[in-house]
């Protein structure tokens, strides 16, 4: 039924449009990059979450009677080329603004690109805190909830553990270093007692899972925080269970919930690690569910996070060129300081004063289920809560 | 007569076994001086010494005068000691002409140079020398071309670039044609003619040795066993011994 | 720590040397016997996990399946092995030195791509080994079971393989031929079939080590990358070609790594230091300790001068009437572009990539070809030149134009620590300490916070305004890759040059006409470096950022391959290479969803069609039309 009601709807916008002159105007052409053959775990779904977004949005009509066009390009995981095919797209395929990036770097590459060329730029999945705050600028904004956040919505609920040795494991590079020093930091906050009896930062994709087990087992923890991820967590958590790491103690694990990550570990998922990631099987929010239906109509498979981030993606570009009624860029950062837009997850604001979006991450269990690995006792966390406060924010952001 | 090189009790082992044991010799410049031995006698590794390829375990050599045990190739070389090797060791990316000019430049100190063209330097003084040993017209072939006769010929070329006082040929005319031998040899000899230099040469074939050299030392086991004359040493009775069968 | 962790960390690292000593041995057997640096290694033991986990999925559920399923993988890789051997490298031998490694590295770009078409994306872990799910208590800790049988896996192999090797026929022809491949023909051997024999071997090992891998890690596609550089360096460590030395090397750097884990964070003299961040690089630091004490491994022996069957190379000349001609019209080409700019904006974008890399290439074939030390760590002076540049404009406040002269500077200086040390080893040992030194310099940069930007690196470092417009930094770029590349081919047909070639060509006969064959290479090591330099300044400055990329071991390999591409023994060689590889890469990224397998076909199209590279294989097509 809904399904009719689209098609009609798409056609009636159509026939509209056919007749009134603006349907000829050329489309708004929106230039995405990322890492797609370096990361396909996580780009594949978001690309399907971008395509998907795209028709729904072409079949209402567009915007403003134009159409969005994507034109995607592979950065190869470098932010060298990903500077190049920025600057291709921005002078030869001439594209509106600018959005993408996965790896933090990467991420900070464009931010800096953008602020030189005066592009808008939607930094869509990279983590690192500094694209909003410290290299921050008037030209970029953020939509995932990035590293601090998801660091921070764990923090309450871990002090709330009361547990005294905390060890952490982190890859050795920028989004372990700075999820563990916030982590740290807030969590010392809370639990002034705390006290962080051993620290491993194995080689991201490298990790002797064994020896580093080992390492955090003789530390003799009462609870582990844990930001490894990929293939490294698979490893880790294999150890882990063989040789009893994770008996008696409390793990926090940031993005293990994500589909990308818990699923490869299918029933080698521990049992009640506290986790932020995406419970696509639970979440019966009206907005969830459509997105999912969508999704899963489109193809035939269920919505990794990556998909909603995607999917996020152009209902957030969508909605911004709405308001900005342009793509003049000046009046699209205008538009997208305090934009409100409908995401999966619900009602989500990009801050004016940091470009951050408020888009929140799930918190809750691991388990296991029918074989799988799966998250219970899940809330939303709504990424507003978890923010600076904004003399915090103006301390570390750049004026514009 | 002066004295050119002096050796003394040279020494050298390997893993145990002596390769050379103390063998002293002179080379007087104007004088070509044949070493002989059977395979494994000791003479590469007593070249090797000489010009300082190899650090001996005992022993003394001097070169007009100076102590130069020690001393790298390099370094023998700039004193006057040229030298050629027993698998001929060319330049093989150069042309004939460049293996010489790259001697004469090392010769007169302009291989730092990073502007001017290499192939321009000491173009006469190449011609002549190759000229010499009778290589002239093949000057602008490639060396990597060269039949071995003719790199052997060239080689010469190369080791006598620096006007060197002391010529170290090892195994001159291995593998050559017996024609080719006789001429390489006889030019061999006219060199020392006239620069009044001295020749230090090892060598199989005896009627080369024979009919070339002022002067024989034989090597056997390491070991000095004879010197002399050439028609005295072809008398020796342990030369004779060791060489009886063993000619071929 | 107690001595029981120590203990119980050492088995850690016993396992660990077991898993190491697997991936590199089939290395250390291919390059003994063929000389061929086979980037593809890590791509085999990449598969041989993937099959074996699909294997494992349906068979793996008895101990018997399980241990059939693994050795079939790596059977069922050993016979890919075989293909790429016959239909590829056995068309190659006979070319220039090194040139093999691009058709491997084709092989690494297709193989990625097949797997994730095949296998997916998503990471993949297989079920534990059967019969050896759990755990045993040692010293009053969990030890897996499966890590104790791996512990007795490598000493098995490495029991078996002694055995082939000294008490069959084929094993006598493998240690001859390590020895000294000519005597392998004088004994009437095939060499073909043995070649073949031994890659399908090697590719064997490599498969049945990531096989093994199964119930400890999940198949992903990271693994190759990974797996070859570990092979490498437990390979060189011990020494090319030995065995025992590879599992000496493995030994000690699973053991070192397990240690540093054990250690982890410590303050030693009242500074934090975490020594599980060293595993980052130690493999490196223990490389270039190794190297720099025995420079052909633990327990190699100093090769025999590489006989290469490969045509030598012609004499070097300036160039001849109609090549200036050619010369001059593409200068003129390149000086109007920007008139073009309007209708092609893109072209200057991407010609200022391609000058970067022309300078880039020209300055690693001036070492690598004349001066014939092959570098596989170049990237590092890329990088000095590249983070210098940043660093001076943002921690010494220089401006961008100053900068520009100090970045070269800064990497010629590091060519010149570097060199002191590279240019004492020769052949593949001193590839490999090149780069440990690379990989040395990208840890700090990736490591140092604070004051290189980690792995974030440095943002926000762009051109002077009178330079900012695209066409105006064209012009600087072209003004000096213009220059970098006159500059070096007149060094090279200047004395200096023939001095480089006389080292390289016959090092005994250059010594022995009073060549000081270090000092000469010190030297070129120096001069690569500062051009080198040059380059990485310029691509600071067009990024705008710069990252550890800019040293990473995948900017060293674009090098190697685009000097090999265009021909390692013409002049115009990495002119044409660095051309083609940068706008083939541009162009298949942007055409094709699977742009390595692409690109990888491309390659292998040129390696075959182009055995002397294509300006090397262009070149004679015009000598013989002359003649």
């Amino acid at each position: 039924m809904k399904r009719l009601s689209t098609t009609l709807a798409a056609a009636l916008v159509a026939m509209a449009a056919a007749g009134t002159a603006p349907a000829q105007q050329k489309p708004i052409r929106i230039g995405e990059i990322n890492s797609y053959k370096a990361q396909p775990a996580f780009l594949d779904p978001y690309k399907k979450g971008m395509d998907l977004a795209l028709e729904e949005v072409n079949a209402a009509g567009g915007i403003g009677g134009r159409k969005i066009e994507l034109v995607i390009r592979d950065d190869g995981g470098n932010p060298g080329d990903a500077v190049r095919v920025a600057e291709e797209l921005v002078s030869r395929e001439r594209v509106d603004l600018l959005a993408g990036g996965f790896l933090s770097h990467i991420g900070l590459a464009l931010t800096d690109f953008a602020k030189q060329k005066k592009t808008f730029f939607l930094a869509t999945e990279p983590l690192t805190d500094k694209i909003v705050w410290q290299n921050g600028n008037k030209y970029t904004f953020r939509l995932r909830a990035s590293t601090y956040m998801q660091a921070a919505m764990l923090v309450p609920e871990a002090a709330k553990m009361k547990k005294k040795r905390w060890a952490v494991v982190y890859p050795n590079y920028e989004y372990g270093q700075s999820a563990v020093a916030t982590f740290k930091e807030q969590l010392k906050k809370a639990q002034p007692d705390v006290e962080f009896v051993g620290e491993q930062a194995p080689p991201l994709g490298r990790i002797d899972a064994g020896a580093v087990v080992q390492a955090l087992a003789d530390a003799k923890p009462d609870a582990i925080f844990n930001v490894l991820f990929g293939a490294d967590l698979a490893r880790f958590v294999r150890e882990g269970n063989t040789r009893g790491l994770f008996k008696g103690r409390e793990v926090v694990s940031l993005l293990t919930g994500e589909p990308e990550y818990i699923d490869p570990l299918k029933d080698e998922t521990p049992e009640g690690w506290l986790v932020t990631g995406y419970p696509w099987y639970g979440i019966d929010t009206p907005e969830h569910k459509a997105f999912f239906i969508a999704y899963h109509r489109k193809y035939n498979d269920y919505p990794r996070l990556g998909s909603v981030v995607g999917y996020a993606t152009v209902k957030a570009l969508a909605a911004g060129l709405k308001r900005a009624n342009s793509t003049d860029t000046e009046k699209l950062i205008a538009a997208f300081r305090g934009l409100n837009f409908e995401s999966p997850f619900g009602k989500v604001v990009f801050r004016a004063q940091d470009h951050q979006s408020t888009m929140g991450a799930y918190v809750g269990r691991t388990t296991v289920r029918g074989g799988k690995g799966e998250m219970k006792d899940y809330k939303y966390y709504d990424g507003a809560k978890f923010l600076p406060s904004d003399a915090e924010v103006k301390k570390m952001r750049p004026a514009d | 007569m002066t004295v050119l090189l002096k050796v003394e009790g040279l020494t050298k082992s390997f893993g145990g076994v002596r390769a050379v044991g103390n063998v002293s010799f002179e080379v007087t410049a104007g004088e070509l001086l044949a070493m002989i031995g059977p395979n494994g006698a000791g003479k590469s590794t007593c070249f090797n010494m000489l010009n300082g390829q190899l650090a001996p375990d005992a022993g003394s050599i001097e070169f007009a005068g100076r102590q130069i045990v020690g001393l790298k190739p390099r370094a023998v070389w700039r004193l006057g000691v040229g030298r050629t090797f027993q698998i001929t060791a060319t330049f093989s990316s150069m042309t004939v002409r460049e293996n010489v000019q790259v001697a004469l430049l090392s010769h007169h100190g302009g291989l730092g140079g990073l502007w001017r063209r290499a192939r321009d330097a000491h173009v006469d003084a190449a011609d002549r020398l190759l000229e010499r040993v009778g290589m002239r017209e093949q000057g602008d072939r490639p060396c990597s071309v060269l039949a071995y006769g003719d790199l052997k010929r060239l080689e010469l070329a190369v080791a006598l670039a620096n006007r060197p006082r002391l010529l170290l040929m090892d195994e001159p005319t291995a593998g050559m044609a017996p024609r080719e031998r006789v001429a390489l040899m006889a030019l061999a000899a006219e060199i020392v003619r006239t620069d009044n230099i001295g020749v230090l040469f090892t060598e199989h074939d005896m009627d080369v040795v024979f009919a070339h050299a002022n002067r024989v030392i034989v090597l056997n086991r390491g070991q000095l066993i004879a010197a002399g004359a050439p028609d005295a040493v072809r008398a020796d009775a342990e030369v004779q011994r060791i060489y009886l069968g063993s000619r071929h | 720590m107690s001595p029981d962790a120590i203990a119980v960390q050492f088995l850690n690292g016993l396992a660990g040397a077991s898993t190491l000593f697997l991936i590199a041995v089939g290395l250390s057997l291919i390059f003994g016997v063929t000389r061929i640096v086979n980037f593809a290694h890590g791509s085999f033991y990449m598969l041989g996990i993937y099959v074996a986990y699909s294997l494992v999925a349906r068979f793996g559920g008895t101990v018997l399946g399980f241990w059939a399923s693994l050795l079939v993988a790596a059977l069922a890789v050993a016979v890919i092995g075989v293909v790429v051997e016959l239909l590829l490298l056995r068309r190659i031998y006979h070319a220039p030195e090194l040139f093999q490694l691009l058709a491997t590295f084709a092989v690494v770009l297709i193989v990625r791509d097949a797997t994730l078409a095949l296998w997916g994306p998503e990471d993949l872990l297989g079920p534990r080994a059967p019969g050896l799910k759990g755990s045993v208590e040692i010293l009053g800790r969990q030890f897996p079971q499966y890590d104790l049988a791996l512990i007795f896996v490598g000493p098995a192999v490495l029991g078996l393989l002694w055995l082939v090797l000294t008490r069959t026929r084929f094993g006598i022809l493998i240690r001859a031929a390590t020895q000294d491949r000519e005597m392998v023909g004088a004994l009437g051997v095939n060499q073909a079939w043995l070649f073949t024999a031994v890659f399908a071997l090697g590719a064997f090992l490599a498969a049945f080590g990531g096989a093994l891998q199964a119930p400890r890690e999940p198949a992903n596609l990271g693994l190759d990358l990974v797996a070859i550089g570990e092979a490498f360096v437990v390979v060189v460590v011990g020494g090319m070609g030995s065995i025992p030395g590879a599992f000496l090397a493995a030994f000690i750097i699973a053991e070192i790594k397990a240690m540093c884990f054990a250690i982890g964070q410590t303050t030693i003299a009242g500074v934090s230091f975490s020594f599980s961040k060293l595993t980052l690089v130690v493999e490196f630091l223990v490389m270039a300790a190794v190297l720099i004490w025995r420079p052909w491994g633990l327990l190699g022996r100093p090769a025999a001068a590489t006989r290469n069957p490969a045509e030598i190379e012609a004499p070097i000349s300036p160039a001849d009437a109609r090549t200036r001609r050619f010369g001059f019209a593409v200068l003129a080409l390149l000086i109007v572009l920007p008139a073009f700019a309007q209708a092609f904006p893109y072209t200057l974008v991407l010609s200022i990539d391609i000058l970067i890399a022309v300078l880039f290439a020209a300055s690693l074939h001036f070492i690598m070809g004349p001066g014939g030390m092959h570098s596989f760590g170049h990237a590092a002076y890329f990088g000095l030149g590249a983070y210098g540049a940043g660093l001076l404009v943002k921690q010494a406040g220089w401006s961008m134009e100053t900068a520009l002269v100090g970045a070269p500077l800064i990497a010629a200086a590091g060519a010149l620590v570097f060199g002191w040390f590279c240019v004492r080893l020769s052949g593949v040992y001193l590839a490999m300490l090149t780069l440990a030194f690379a990989q040395i310099v990208w840890s700090v940069a990736f490591q140092w916070d604070d004051f290189t930007g980690g792995s974030n690196g440095i943002v926000g470092v762009w051109p002077a305004p009178w330079l900012s417009e695209k066409w105006a930094y064209y012009y600087l770029t072209l003004a000096c890759a213009v220059a970098g590349v006159l500059l070096l081919w007149r060094v090279l047909l200047a004395p200096f040059g023939y001095a480089m070639r006389a080292g390289r060509d016959s090092p005994l006969r250059a010594d022995a006409i009073g060549i000081d064959v270090f000092r000469v290479q010190w030297k070129a090591f120096m001069l690569a470096g500062l051009v080198c330099g040059v380059a990485g300044g310029l691509f600071a400055f067009s990024k705008g950022s710069i990252s550890p990329e800019a040293i990473g071991v995948g900017r060293s390999i674009d090098g190697l391959i685009m000097v090999l591409l265009g021909g390692v023994q013409t002049l115009a060689g990495p002119v044409v290479g660095a051309g083609l590889f940068t706008w083939l890469s541009d162009l298949i990224a942007r055409e094709f969803a699977y742009w390595r397998a692409a690109l990888g076909l491309t390659i292998l199209v040129l390696v075959l069609a182009f055995p002397l590279g294509v300006a090397g294989s262009v070149k004679r097509l015009f000598a013989r039309e002359a003649a």
